[in-house]
């Protein structure tokens, strides 16, 4: 369960890490789309964060065969939580008190959604 | 970087984040169910049937517009806003699958929209971030 939550969690810092550096994609154009796939195919990163991806989703089915579905809900609700704090720490966003509020009123959403 | 703020833009990918995500489990699922999956024989199998291809199509046009929308908009406005697929999820299962919805799941809905409403009216932005 810690392998899904710390797996999830890098992923999703680590991609949006890169998706950032690489700058806003204007082009929708299926002309540019290979091209982009190239640029993005050499970010290190990038291709990390999709690896702990995979990793989350493999190790996230594993637990499923063992485990009811009624743990899937603390996960997401505590990739959520460490997520919000991570990208106010290490991707520097400016994670205001809306943005807290709304987590947190997300987090306890989830936790209800699924009981 | 400079700011951007084409919400046009931002709403549009978050809309087809959350309907791929939602729609392309319900894909998914609808097309594994009741399949015996003991050797990996059977999950080529799976694989190759309608609902399940479409269900697996939806799930990367899921993380390509994930992603895209990561491209300019933080992380802490791209995860609660797009929490209201567990939302649509519930919706999905409630009319297509004839799930209960509880009231405690009522509640929980009405939280998880009030936190993404919430978020999503901020910017998607935020100057110094990485």
């Amino acid at each position: 369960m810690a392998l899904v939550v710390a797996s999830t969690v890098l992923g999703d810092l680590l991609q949006s890490l890169e998706m950032k550096r690489h700058g806003e994609i204007h082009d929708f154009h299926p002309r540019g789309w290979a091209r982009l796939a190239g640029a993005l195919a050499r970010k290190r990163f990038l291709i990390l964060g999709i690896g702990f991806m995979a990793v989350s989703f493999f190790a996230f089915m594993t637990l499923l065969e063992t485990a009811d579905l009624s743990f899937a809900v603390p996960i997401s609700a505590a990739t959520l939580v460490f997520e919000t704090i991570l990208a106010r720490f290490v991707l520097k966003e400016r994670v205001d008190a809306r943005r807290w509020a709304g987590a947190c009123l997300v987090a306890c959403g989830v936790a209800l959604l699924a009981s | 970087m400079q700011r951007t703020g084409a919400h046009a833009k931002t709403r549009v990918f978050t809309i087809i984040v959350v309907l791929s995500n939602a729609f392309g489990n319900f894909a998914l699922a609808r097309g594994m169910r009741g399949r015996v999956t003991a050797s990996a024989l059977d999950y080529l199998a799976a694989i190759f049937t309608p609902w399940v291809v479409l269900g697996i199509s939806l799930l990367i046009l899921w993380l390509l517009s994930r992603m895209a929308l990561m491209s300019w908009a933080d992380l802490s406005y791209v995860l609660p806003v797009t929490s209201i697929g567990y939302v649509a999820s519930a919706l999905i299962g409630r009319f297509l699958l004839n799930e209960q919805i509880t009231a405690t799941r009522w509640a929980g809905t009405l939280l998880v929209v009030a936190g993404a409403v919430l978020v999503g009216r901020g910017a998607p932005h935020s100057k110094g971030s990485l």
